[in-house]
């Protein structure tokens, strides 16, 4: 036998399940009892840059609205700055952007949106630049792991085209999957983002 | 803090598949085609960080935290234990988040209807930061099983969702913990979600009597292992970094 590794596994995933708001927005189960429920603003007050809506539905299998669905959104500031330690420039994100939100559905309709930040490139792992993108984390009962994918905006086709990842997808048809469309909502810019978790058009899920 | 290196591959064949047909739900909620892997690159190494402003002391409490006329119904339980990566170290400053199931099996949301009641002092949630040493610790009380529809008579054995963050987006995890002894663990499809043994045995927390308060309440623990960082030895030198 060789040496052991050493090495833990992992703990494995279960599925969020139907009551997943209790745990991670309390005030969405029906009941207030944290001081500060957590992800609610994503950008904060004072961060430059464009404000955006995203709005869209999770679409299961069979084409219906997944009601109970969790996302969680991370992202670069409008800069490319991530506020995290480990970004060389997180001493600059402006106070108050935290760039990871929880968005909850309408019980009733599927619908979810939030308010944010255009983010800007962020530089891959290769040095090649990014697209702007918001990295998404989607939960629910019957997802027994979390899935992953990106948001990428409309208005951004050449830096898509450029795109480390995007470039990835051998389907090219597949790649719009992770664009979210730009139409303008009183004004303001409203992006339009469905996630199809199986079928006809399914998105492009990750494994990061 | 220097340039965060990447995480450990996650292994696939240790998680559930997405489609696991006897957990009804995942049927039409599974991405059918293949998911496309990708190196880790800033917005993955990343994640949201928490201090202690962002919560208080008291939510690690659920016997007190929702509790207004006294304390809830059931089996007081202390469940702790350390967030650890792959390579054993210790994961310090993360956020932990729970929710569970009152002592009857009922949940406080609004779109649980089973017949078990409410529990008026209960709100079943908790979230908590961990110590330098990755350490955490919540007092609660122990959940009932409750039955769901799935086949006409599955009941979940009693657990505890955990949500747990890391350092980077790509750590993110959601769990449930089980108990020591139930026997309704291997007859649930969504336990049973996890092919290998071991990856289920690792989602049961052994009763800890060291860690139980006398005349007070009994103890479980539960490590939580999130994805491991990769040195990177030779990496810097590679041609294009």
């Amino acid at each position: 036998m060789p040496q052991a590794l050493h090495e833990l596994k992992e703990t494995a995933s279960q599925t969020a399940g139907p009551y997943v708001h209790i745990g991670l927005a309390p005030g969405a189960a029906g009941f207030d009892i944290y001081r500060n429920e957590l992800g609610h603003d994503i950008a904060g007050p004072h961060a430059a840059g464009e404000r955006i809506r995203i709005e869209g539905v999770v679409l299961d299998g069979t084409g219906a609205p997944v009601k109970d669905v969790l996302i969680e959104t991370w992202q670069a500031d409008a800069n490319g700055i991530h506020a995290h330690p480990g970004d060389p420039r997180s001493g600059e994100v402006a106070p108050g952007f935290r760039g990871w939100g929880r968005v909850i559905t309408d019980f009733d309709t599927g619908v979810w949106g939030f308010d944010t930040v255009k983010p800007g490139p962020v530089a891959g792992r290769d040095g090649r630049l990014m697209a702007p993108h918001i990295s998404l984390w989607i939960v629910a009962r019957g997802i027994n792991i979390g899935l992953s994918t990106r948001l990428y905006f409309s208005d951004e086709a050449a830096a898509n085209a450029a795109d480390p990842v995007l470039g990835l997808i051998e389907q090219v048809h597949r790649r719009q999957t992770l664009i979210a469309s730009l139409s303008l909502s009183d004004g303001k810019p409203l992006y339009r983002f469905d996630i199809r978790l199986q079928g006809d058009g399914e998105t492009v899920f990750l494994d990061i | 803090m220097t340039k965060p290196a990447a995480f450990f591959q996650r292994d696939r064949t240790w998680h559930p598949p997405a489609l696991t047909s006897d957990y009804k739900t995942s049927v039409a909620r599974s991405p059918r085609l293949a998911l496309l892997s990708i190196e880790n690159s800033a917005s993955e190494l990343t994640g949201p960080a928490f201090g202690h402003g962002d919560i208080d002391p008291g939510d690690a409490d659920l016997i007190r935290n929702y509790a207004h006329t006294g304390d809830p119904v059931g089996e007081r339980i202390i469940v702790h234990g350390r967030v650890l990566d792959e390579s054993g170290r210790p994961v310090p400053g993360t956020l932990v988040e729970i929710w569970q199931a009152n002592a009857g099996g009922r949940y406080r949301h609004r779109k649980d209807a089973y017949m078990a009641p409410i529990d008026p002092n209960f709100g079943g949630c908790g979230r908590t930061l961990t110590d330098a040493a990755g350490g955490y610790a919540f007092r609660t009380i122990k959940p009932g099983a409750y039955p769901w529809r799935n086949w006409v008579n599955n009941w979940r054995p009693a657990h505890i969702h955990i949500s747990v963050f890391g350092s980077g987006f790509a750590q993110r995890l959601i769990t449930q913990m089980y108990f020591e002894g139930d026997p309704l663990i291997q007859r649930c499809p969504i336990v049973r979600s996890i092919p290998d043994p071991r990856a289920i045995e690792q989602l049961i927390a052994p009763l800890d009597m060291n860690a139980a308060v006398p005349f007070d309440c009994l103890a479980y623990k539960f490590d939580i292992i999130l994805r491991g960082t990769r040195s990177t030895l030779f990496e810097n030198r590679l041609e294009g970094n």
